[in-house]
C-alpha cells in the first residue's frame, strides 16, 4: 500500500508578464506567506523539511539554494534544491514523507522570467555543447521540428494544434492570476505570425513571473489541519529520450511517468477514472502529444477530440481550464506546480469561474522543456 | 523505516582537465560502482545526479545533460543540490528514494568538471553572491573563506602552523589514494612558505579545481543482503541549510554542521559520537574546514580540534582516523564528487576494502560530511556495518 500523503496548503503570487517592483524573494516570500496561512502551519516550528525547485541559469545565481531559507522559513532547517520542476520536487516531499524521517514539506518553485535578457541564449545552454550546440538552434526551432515529427507520425494536424491554443487562451480567462489570457479562436492562431515551422506566435506559450509553495504531509499530521487534504493517490517521474528520441516524438518520458503514478494510484483505466487534466502545453501540439501519452487519447485521437470540444471546461475530459502555459504563462520549473494549484482549487471546490462539476481525481503532468525529456505526473483526489 | 545499505562504488580518477567530458566521466564512475557489485543498469530503479554550479561544465540543467552517462535513460531521475554540500547530500537523497518503498535499488552519482571554465573555475564562483549586495565587490571563495579562517583563528587562539598540520596529514594520506590528483609529501614549512592567496590562506591550504565523477549503488536491505555480505548501512542522514546572510552569523562555529549532524545522530542511535564514530571524512576543501568540521559534528571541542591533530589521535592509525582517504586536500576537489568520494572511503574503510589507506582495527562506524554553499550548509551520513 503506498503511503497516504496530502497536499494540506498552496499558495501562490498572481502569475504576471513582469514584475518589476519585486525581486524573486519577495515573490517566494508571499507564496510561502499564503501557503502557511492556508494550511495553518507554523514554518518555524511545523515545517519540518523544505524544498526547492530550480535551475541556477534560470536564476542568474550560482548555488541558488543559497537564496532560498530565509523568505519561506527554512533557516537554519533542512533544506536543499531538486534540480527539476515541481512535481518532482514534490516527489522527493513525497519520499521524504514516506521514509518517514518527517511528517511535512514545504515545496517552492518560481519563474523570474522577466529578468532573463537572452532567454534564447539560455536556452542555448541546455543543448549538448559538443554535438547540438555549435549548430546554433533556437529552443523553439527544434520544438517546431519535434511538432513536425509528431504530427506526421501520429495523424493530428497543424489546426488542431491551433485549437488547443485558443481553448487553453480563453480559458484564462477566468483565471485571475493568468498571465497571457485572451479571447481568440483557432484562426487567429493559424494567422499569427509565423514562429517556428510548423508554429505559429500563439502556438509558443510566453514567459511569466510568479511563485508557488505547496505544503505536503502524513495522513496523520493531515487530519489535524484545517483544510480538506487533497490526497497525493500516485506520483511518477522519468527521462526518457529527448532531442534525439528515437520513440516517434511520443513523449515517452510522460507515458513512463504516467505509469509509475497510475500503478501507485490504482488506476487501470485512466481516462474513465481521471476526471480532469492539466498538461504540459509549453507548446500547443504538446498538449495533445502528452495527452496520448497519459493513456487519455489513443494514438491521433487527442486532436479530433479536442476539435469536437472533449477537452473544453464543459466537455467530457476537461484539459487545462487554468488556462495551461499557453494562457496562464510559461513558468519554468514552477509550470508544473501551477498545474497542481488548479487542480488542487478544483478538488477543493474553489476554482470559482473555473469550477468544474466532476473533481474526484485530477491528474497534473510537467515537462521541462526543450530540450529535455523528462516529465512527471501527479494523480490527486479529493479522497 | 526500511534499512537502505550502500552496496557498491566506483570513483574517476581525479585530475586538472579530463579529456572525457561530464557525461563520459559520469559514465567510468557509474559503470565501476554498477560492477562493483555485480549489477547491471536494468537492475537499477532510480538515478539520482548530483552536481554543483552549472557555470563551471557550462551547460544549463546540467542533470538533464549527464543523465545519458548516469545510466538515467528510461528512468526517475533527479538531481538533487546544495552547492559543495551535494556530495554527501547524495546519498540523503538516494536514502529517502529506497526507504520511501518506492524503489529498492538507486544508483547515484556525482560528477564535476570545472576545467570548462576558462579563464579559472575561481572566476565562476562570483555568481554565487548576492547581486545587489556583494557582486559589486567581486568576491571570490578564497576571499570569504579567508574570512573564516581568520575568525576561526582569532576566536580560538589558533595558529597557521597547526592548521598547516592537516594539508600534510592528508596529502600524505592521499599516496596512497589511486585517484589522487595532487598527493605529496609536505612539510608544515612547506605550507607556510607557499604563495599567499588571500592571507591567511596559502596556496597548500587549498584544494585544488578538479574533474572528476563518484558513483554509489544504494539498495533496500533485502536486495543488499542478496548482493554482499557486508552492506554498509546509511543509518543516519542530516542535512542543514542556514540563512544566507552569511554576513550576520559568527564564522567561528558552523552550526548548521552540528544542526546536520545532531539529525543524523539521532537517526543512527549515536549519543556518544566521540566514542561511537570511529572514522570520519569531513569536508576539507581548506585546511581550517577539517578542524572546523570536526568541531561542528561534535567530534571535538570547540576550538579543540587543532591539539587532536597534533596529538596525532587524527592519524590512520590513531584513534579517530580523520580523512584517511587524503580528503579533497589531497585526492582533489570535483564539487560534487569530492563530498560522494568521502562516502565511498567510508564505504571501503568499513569494509576493510580501502588497501594501503585501510585503518587498523576493523571499523565498524564511519561518518562522513560535505559543506557548501555561502557558508551554510551540513550534509552528514553516518554508515555502519554489522
Amino acid at each position: 500500500m503506498p503511503t497516504k500523503v496530502a497536499i494540506v496548503g498552496v499558495g501562490h503570487t498572481t502569475f504576471r508578464a513582469t514584475s518589476p517592483g519585486l525581486s524573486y524573494k519577495e515573490l517566494m516570500f508571499e507564496a510561502a506567506t499564503r501557503a502557511y496561512a492556508d494550511a495553518g502551519l507554523d514554518p518555524r516550528g511545523e515545517i519540518d523539511s523544505f524544498l526547492t525547485c530550480s535551475e541556477d541559469l534560470a536564476e542568474g545565481t550560482s548555488i541558488f539554494d543559497e537564496y532560498v531559507p530565509d523568505q519561506i522559513g527554512g533557516a537554519e532547517r533542512p533544506v536543499y534544491t531538486v534540480g527539476g520542476d515541481t512535481i518532482q520536487g514534490m516527489a522527493t516531499a513525497y519520499m521524504q514523507i514516506a521514509s518517514g524521517i518527517v511528517g511535512v514539506v514545504a515545496v517552492e518553485a518560481h519563474s523570474k522570467a522577466s529578468n532573463l535578457e537572452t532567454p534564447g541564449a539560455l536556452h542555448a545552454f541546455a543543448l549538448d555543447p559538443v554535438f547540438v550546440r555549435p549548430l546554433g538552434f533556437n529552443a523553439h526551432a527544434l520544438a517546431g521540428l519535434e511538432a513536425s515529427m509528431y504530427l506526421s507520425s501520429s495523424g493530428n494536424s497543424r489546426e488542431q494544434c491551433a485549437h488547443v491554443a485558443a481553448k487553453n487562451r480563453r480559458n484564462a480567462l477566468a483565471n485571475p492570476s493568468a498571465a497571457h489570457a485572451a479571447a481568440v479562436n483557432p484562426e487567429d492562431v493559424l494567422a499569427s505570425p509565423p514562429a517556428f515551422e510548423p508554429l505559429s506566435d500563439l502556438d509558443v506559450s510566453a514567459p511569466a513571473d510568479g511563485a508557488l509553495v505547496i505544503v505536503l504531509a502524513t495522513e496523520e499530521r493531515a487530519k489535524k489541519l484545517k483544510r480538506q487534504p487533497v490526497w497525493v493517490r500516485g506520483i511518477g517521474w522519468a527521462t526518457v529520450g529527448g532531442l534525439t528520441a528515437a520513440d516517434g516524438a511520443s513523449a515517452a518520458y510522460a507515458r513512463s511517468a504516467a505509469e509509475m503514478a497510475y500503478r501507485m494510484a490504482g488506476i487501470r483505466d485512466p481516462r474513465r477514472e481521471i476526471d480532469f487534466a492539466e498538461v504540459d502545453d509549453t507548446y500547443s501540439f504538446k498538449e495533445l502529444q502528452h495527452l496520448e501519452a497519459l493513456g487519455l487519447f489513443g494514438r491521433g485521437r487527442a486532436g479530433p477530440a479536442t476539435a469536437e470540444g472533449a477537452t473544453a471546461r464543459d466537455g467530457d475530459l476537461p484539459v487545462n481550464v487554468s488556462g495551461g502555459s499557453l494562457g496562464v504563462g510559461q513558468l519554468f520549473e514552477a509550470s508544473g506546480g501551477q498545474r497542481v494549484i488548479e487542480a488542487v482549487a478544483q478538488l477543493r471546490g474553489e476554482a470559482g469561474p473555473r469550477q468544474l462539476k466532476k473533481t474526484k481525481t485530477g491528474l497534473a503532468q510537467s515537462w521541462r522543456g526543450v530540450p529535455t525529456g523528462t516529465g512527471a505526473v501527479v494523480v490527486l483526489s479529493r479522497e | 523505516m526500511r534499512r537502505v545499505a550502500v552496496v557498491g562504488a566506483g570513483l574517476t580518477r581525479f585530475m586538472r582537465r579530463a579529456q572525457e567530458s561530464g557525461t563520459e566521466l559520469s559514465w567510468l564512475a557509474a559503470s565501476q560502482a554498477l560492477a562493483s557489485c555485480g549489477l547491471g543498469l536494468k537492475d537499477v530503479d532510480s538515478v539520482a545526479i548530483g552536481s554543483a554550479p552549472d557555470a563551471f561544465d557550462g551547460v544549463h540543467m546540467k542533470g538533464e545533460y549527464l543523465t545519458p552517462g548516469a545510466g538515467g535513460w528510461g528512468r526517475p531521475v533527479t538531481r538533487p543540490y546544495a552547492g559543495g554540500g551535494t556530495g554527501v547530500l547524495m546519498p540523503i537523497h538516494a536514502w529517502h528514494h529506497v526507504a520511501s518503498g518506492l524503489f529498492d535499488v538507486c544508483l547515484v552519482v556525482a560528477e564535476e568538471k570545472m576545467s570548462t571554465c576558462h579563464p579559472h573555475p575561481q572566476g565562476a564562483f562570483v555568481t554565487i553572491f548576492d547581486n545587489f549586495l556583494e557582486r559589486p565587490l567581486e568576491p571570490n571563495l578564497i576571499w570569504i573563506f579567508a574570512l573564516e579562517m581568520q575568525r576561526y583563528m582569532q576566536t580560538y587562539g589558533i595558529t597557521k602552523e597547526e592548521i598547516a598540520l592537516v594539508s600534510v596529514k592528508n596529502k600524505r594520506n592521499a599516496l596512497d589514494h589511486p585517484s589522487a590528483q595532487v598527493a605529496e609529501e609536505i612539510t608544515v614549512k612547506d605550507v607556510m612558505e607557499s604563495e599567499v592567496m588571500v592571507s591567511p590562506v596559502n596556496r597548500l591550504d587549498v584544494s585544488p579545481v578538479s574533474d572528476g565523477a563518484a558513483a554509489i549503488v544504494i539498495a533496500a536491505e533485502d536486495v543488499a543482503r542478496r548482493l554482499t555480505d557486508k552492506p554498509v548501512w546509511l543509518d543516519g542522514v542530516g542535512w542543514n541549510l542556514d540563512t544566507a546572510y552569511w554576513t550576520n552569523r559568527d564564522l567561528a562555529f558552523p552550526a548548521y554542521v552540528e544542526r546536520a549532524a545532531r539529525m543524523a545522530y539521532k537517526m543512527a542511535g549515536i549519543t556518544e559520537p566521540r566514542k561511537q564514530i570511529n572514522i570520519v571524512e569531513p569536508y576539507d576543501p581548506f585546511s581550517y574546514k577539517e578542524l572546523h568540521h570536526l568541531e561542528g559534528l561534535l567530534l571535538a571541542d570547540k576550538g579543540g580540534a587543532p591539539k587532536l591533530t597534533a596529538d596525532g589521535v587524527t592519524q590512520r592509525n590513531g584513534d579517530m582516523p580523520v580523512c584517511p582517504s587524503g580528503g579533497l586536500l589531497g585526492v582533489g576537489n570535483p564539487i560534487a564528487a569530492a563530498g560522494l568520494m568521502k562516502v565511498a572511503e567510508i564505504f571501503w574503510q568499513l569494509r576493510g576494502e580501502a588497501g594501503r589507506r585501510q585503518v587498523p582495527g576493523q571499523p565498524k562506524v564511519g561518518l562522513a560530511q560535505a559543506w557548501g554553499d555561502l557558508m551554510q550548509v551540513g550534509t552528514v551520513v553516518v554508515m555502519r556495518v554489522d
